[in-house]
């Protein structure tokens, strides 16, 4: 680059190369500009607007507002419907994330050793990822049904009787994991086996030379290490998509039985747009986008810091 | 590695992974069977998974006269082609001029790009529903399409691909007198191709699955995408009548799956490729 640059330094006279600046300078931002307006438009205005309402006691349908400071933010922190919608998602994100990111795994190790049938176990796991989620939510509803599921009438068979999976404020979270499970797992599936296909062979040669006898050994000496930027990746959008649950809840539960299955999307969605109280549910999407953001932060520190075998 | 013989734990592990294959398959296998049983049948909760007798075509009947399909399908169609155009139209461009052109902005702009990525709509829901409401575009395809016309992902997405692209391919086509514009079209986007698929896969299933937006700007059962097409029909069911509502969760899944099974390798790429940079 420096070395071109000084060539054309020495071939033409300056000012020459200050109006071809100027002029690529000109067409990039021609090039640039709808993106610009829009992003501007769409995030940063909205954006602004979001933190701007969270101050506000903003009702859509009324003409008026005033500032309240942070009221909306004392309210939030006293409000029994948001302190639950924190805590479900937390536990949600706790199960969801893990348990997938582990299936994830397991099922790239089994599938990536085995030679027989590789294309039908990756299509058949990665299919929900290519399922309308709504749809399948509503299948999942039929197979956690009470007295008619198919869930159900197999435990009847083996003599056990079925809890009421979508129906119980004690279940009604971990049914929702479950569907939570079975929808990203193939995902995180197909990422690791993209990251065992970028290992090289001849370190696992070069591990059994140095001892490493069992699969157990080769897998935490080669396997594990080099797949440390995939797994992040993975933990990360994990954790985010986790965060973000809001379709099946919204399908099958709306939150309930007695805000059992209440989550922060839906929390907001709730207080936003069926109770339109905008300035307060502006406050609780400031609160869902710091989540985001302190995830984004430890993920770019942890990138930093852990990952360096690529 | 070669030849692997039939040890007893490879049985296992092929058992396994059948067992969960079942498991994960068992959701479409219980759609497809109670899709084809009538009311009756279901309330007996069988586990049988062929019908004793064949309902299929009264549940399909029942699942497009309640809810207009083909018009779900169609919206869900228009929806996710628009917004595809008008991403990778904008985007394209865009990350062309920041990964091969030097103005002094496109730092700026690259601080813009990453702080578009940690924005999900569901942040910036609230106050375009508010303008969008008061310029009256609820219920419309603008309102569908607008906020999503701009990919910031797809920008950072075509940027790293675009850089790994050889200058000298630019340069000879400016001496052949390409203007900026012409070079994006006719040698930067010809060789973008498996960017560009890999992110119109990533965008058409987020946007065919998407929920939250159309569930927010749409009322009007004339625009409804098919997962808020397919609440409606719920609602229209009163949740119960299991036959139709598996027919009609069945002609809404199909497109993509059919899509999924016949690009196979293109969607798992599309998506290894998108997700790992994203």
């Amino acid at each position: 680059m420096a070395s071109l640059a000084a060539t054309a330094s020495l071939s033409a006279p300056a000012p020459m190369i200050d109006v071809q600046a100027r002029r690529q300078s000109r067409t990039a931002w021609l090039l640039v500009a709808p993106a610009v307006i829009l992003i501007l438009a769409f995030i940063v205005a909205p954006l602004a607007a979001v933190v701007f309402l969270g101050f506000t006691d903003f009702e859509l349908g009324y003409g008026s507002f005033r500032f309240v400071g942070f009221e909306n933010y004392a309210e939030l922190f006293s409000d029994r419907t948001f302190l639950k919608s924190l805590s479900n998602t937390a536990l949600y994100t706790a199960i969801v994330a893990p348990v997938s990111l582990l299936l994830g795994l397991g099922l790239a190790l089994l599938i990536e050793s085995e030679k027989i049938g590789r294309s039908f176990f990756r299509t058949a796991y990665f299919l929900p990822v290519a399922s309308l989620l709504v749809a399948m939510a509503t299948v999942w509803q039929y197979l956690f049904h009470p007295s008619i599921g198919p869930i159900n009438a197999g435990l009847r068979m083996i003599g056990l009787a079925g809890p009421n999976w979508l129906g119980a404020s004690d279940m009604v979270l971990y049914s929702l994991a479950i569907i939570g499970i079975w929808q990203s797992a193939g995902f995180n599936m197909v990422l690791f086996l993209a990251g065992l296909t970028a290992i090289p062979r001849d370190l696992y040669a070069a591990a059994e030379v140095d001892g490493a006898k069992s699969a157990l050994d080769r897998f935490l000496l080669v396997t594990w290490p080099m797949l440390g930027p995939t797994t992040l990746f993975v933990i990360t959008i994990s954790i985010i998509n986790a965060v973000k649950v809001f379709e099946t809840v919204k399908t099958l539960t709306e939150g309930g039985p007695n805000k059992a299955s209440e989550v922060l999307l839906f929390t907001i969605y709730q207080e936003g747009f069926v109770y339109l109280r905008v300035g307060y549910a502006s406050a609780m999407t400031v609160v869902f986008l710091a989540v985001l953001v302190v995830l984004m932060v430890l993920q770019y520190r942890l990138l930093d810091r852990e990952v360096h075998y690529a | 590695m070669t030849a692997a013989p039939f040890t007893l734990g490879r049985a296992f592990r092929l058992g396994l992974l059948i067992l969960g294959a079942l498991v994960f398959l068992a959701p479409y296998i219980f759609m497809v069977s109670t899709s084809g049983k009538a009311q009756s049948e279901i309330f007996t909760s069988s586990l049988s998974l062929i019908p004793d007798r064949f309902y299929f075509v009264e549940n399909f009947a029942k699942a497009f006269s309640r809810v207009s399909m083909p018009q779900l399908l169609w919206n869900g169609v228009v929806v996710c082609a628009l917004i595809l155009v008008f991403q990778v139209v904008i985007a394209v461009p865009c990350a062309y001029a920041l990964a091969k052109l030097k103005f002094p902005a496109a730092k700026l702009m690259m601080a813009l790009v990453m702080l578009g990525l940690l924005v999900p709509i569901h942040a910036t829901a609230l106050p375009l529903y508010v303008a969008f409401d008061r310029l009256s575009v609820l219920n419309s395809y603008v309102a569908l399409v607008a906020p999503f016309s701009i990919s910031v992902f797809g920008i950072f997405l075509f940027l790293q691909f675009f850089r790994a692209m050889p200058d000298d391919l630019i340069h000879a086509a400016r001496l052949d007198g390409m203007s900026e514009l012409g070079i994006v079209a006719r040698v930067i986007v010809p060789n973008a191709w498996p960017a560009v698929t890999a992110f119109a896969i990533f965008s058409v299933v987020a946007h065919w699955n998407d929920l939250y937006w159309p569930l927010i700007v749409v009322s009007n059962q004339a625009y409804a995408t098919p997962p808020l097409g397919l609440l409606y029909f719920r609602a229209a069911e009163a949740g119960d009548d299991y036959g139709a509502l598996m027919a009609a969760t069945l002609i809404i899944t199909l497109p993509l799956v059919a899509a999924f099974l016949l690009a196979q390798k293109r969607f798992v790429e599309g998506i290894t490729m998108t997700g790992l940079k994203g």
